[in-house]
């Protein structure tokens, strides 16, 4: 089942997922991904789409899967992978667009996305997710698996087939054009303590 | 003047290599303190169980098998040089870099260094070169603090060349427009370091030493001291909170260095540090 929703409310996810499971997820959601992601990040979302122009096979097929943006450390002997948080994926805004027009159902990263791939993500039937920025060290324990699949002189940026096992996040835009940053943030905003240009009006 | 102190740059090659391996795994005892502190005072129950998370990322870390941080960041250098030393051996930014590289490899770091900006943008492969701030200081020691500094946050940081009409007001105007800006990008939370005063660069650099700082650490002129104060309250009052998810704590502190400008500017630089705040410091 793509979509599990446990008892303590927290939703378990794992590709491919279809619209109706995207639907399932809301702003706000935390969310634990398992399952096969693909890691790709700045250098090779700038190759996708040079492959895309030029007509080539992708080294993976994006529809219904979820990318992770992450470039990890190198993995010490014995370990999976190394310190795999996320990065911030506004540095992919202008990528994703063609990514979702391709399928990709579910992105990971940090920080917020521009209008346009909000947009989008709704247009598509999309979620965008955040892990944990700067947990490094906690990401790697949930994942199992990773292969380098393509672009292996990207180093860091190499796309990564990974599996994972519980890896927590949360749902920031979700298919129906929310953002959990700005829902969250407004009723801790202390207008009094601020200039008039900080205040939202709400809350506090 | 001293005597003529003879320094083998194989040492600070050793030096710098050392820090690398150290501070990525280890995070400075007054970066887990403010973190703690922070923990205590969020009233944000999603805040708290972020800032539960954080510790036992640092605490993980420092077991050494993961850095904290995939992101194992440029490496930033600041040397002071005692007059009275005469480095041997190698060039000093050819020692420094060797360091880097060597440290970077034998602690399994990443590579997040590209050659040029936007031609190729070739990974370097071992993260040089640093970041390199050299002064020449009285004394016969150096005086190594290497900073591993994370892109995400440092992405967010803004420089601006105010009137001088635009006064205190406006350097809080736009630290707070910059901090709110960055939001949940820069990782928070971080430490807001801010440079006011001085030229176009200096000013920079000024809201990038601020960061070297114990964190929290008041500036001893107690009028800077006063500005850190009112704007770490007003930095929590955006409500941004940890990981931007809402809280009370958005910054865990507010450092601020000025110096002297020309009668024309007031010059204001904001470098933000996320909460993968990595430092040490070495005297040879």
């Amino acid at each position: 089942m793509p979509v599990e929703i446990l008892e303590d409310g927290r939703k378990r996810i794992r590709a491919p997922l279809s619209d109706d499971d995207v639907q399932q997820l809301e702003a706000g959601d935390v969310v634990l991904v398992s399952g096969v992601i693909y890691a790709a990040r700045d250098a090779a979302h700038k190759r996708l789409l040079e492959m895309l122009d030029a007509g080539e096979e992708l080294p993976f097929d994006p529809a219904g899967q979820i990318v992770y943006y992450v470039g990890p450390t190198p993995e010490r002997p014995g370990n999976v992978i190394g310190s795999a948080g996320p990065t911030t994926a506004s540095r992919m805004d202008r990528y994703t667009p063609r990514m979702l027009e391709l399928g990709l159902k579910g992105i990971i990263g940090k920080g917020g996305r521009g209008p346009a791939v909000r947009d989008e993500l709704k247009e598509r039937t999309a979620v965008y997710m955040a892990a944990l920025g700067g947990g490094g060290a906690l990401a790697a324990l949930q994942i199992r698996s990773q292969e380098v699949i393509a672009f292996v002189e990207l180093g860091p940026e190499a796309i990564r087939e990974m599996e994972v096992e519980d890896l927590p996040v949360w749902v920031v835009n979700d298919c129906q054009g929310r953002d959990f940053y700005t829902q969250a943030v407004a009723p801790w905003r202390r207008d009094d303590l601020l200039p008039e240009e900080f205040r939202l009006g709400a809350g506090g | 003047m001293g005597e003529v102190r003879e320094v083998d740059a194989a040492e600070i090659t050793r030096v710098v290599r050392d820090l690398c391996m150290q501070i990525n795994y280890t995070v400075p005892q007054d970066m887990v303190d403010a973190v703690k502190r922070a923990r205590e005072k969020e009233e944000s129950p999603v805040g708290r169980q972020i800032l539960d998370l954080l510790i036992r990322n640092q605490e993980l870390a420092a077991e050494g098998e993961y850095p904290y941080c995939q992101d194992t960041g440029s490496t930033v250098v600041f040397i002071d040089v005692g007059q009275d030393v005469h480095v041997t051996g190698t060039d000093l930014e050819d020692a420094i870099d060797e360091g880097v590289r060597q440290g970077y490899k034998d602690a399994y770091l990443r590579a997040s260094i590209v050659g040029d900006p936007v031609f190729e943008r070739k990974n370097t492969g071992d993260n040089t070169p640093a970041f390199i701030h050299t002064r020449i200081v009285p004394g016969d020691q150096i005086r190594i603090q290497v900073d591993a500094k994370g892109g995400g946050s440092e992405n967010k940081g803004r420089h601006a060349m105010l009137k001088p009409s635009d006064g205190i007001e406006g350097v809080e105007s736009f630290v707070l427009r910059v901090v709110a800006e960055a939001g949940p990008d820069a990782c928070p939370p971080g430490i807001i370091g801010v440079g006011v005063g001085g030229n176009f660069e200096f000013c920079a650099m000024l809201a990038k030493r601020s960061l070297m700082r114990k964190v929290g650490q008041p500036n001893p002129d107690p009028r800077i001291a006063e500005l850190e104060a009112d704007l770490f309250e007003k930095c929590n009052a955006l409500g941004i909170g940890p990981q931007s998810l809402g809280g009370t704590q958005t910054v865990l502190a507010v450092h601020v260095e000025m110096m002297a400008t020309h009668i024309a500017s007031l010059p204001v630089a904001v470098n933000i540090e996320c909460h993968a705040h990595r430092t040490g410091t070495k005297v040879i």
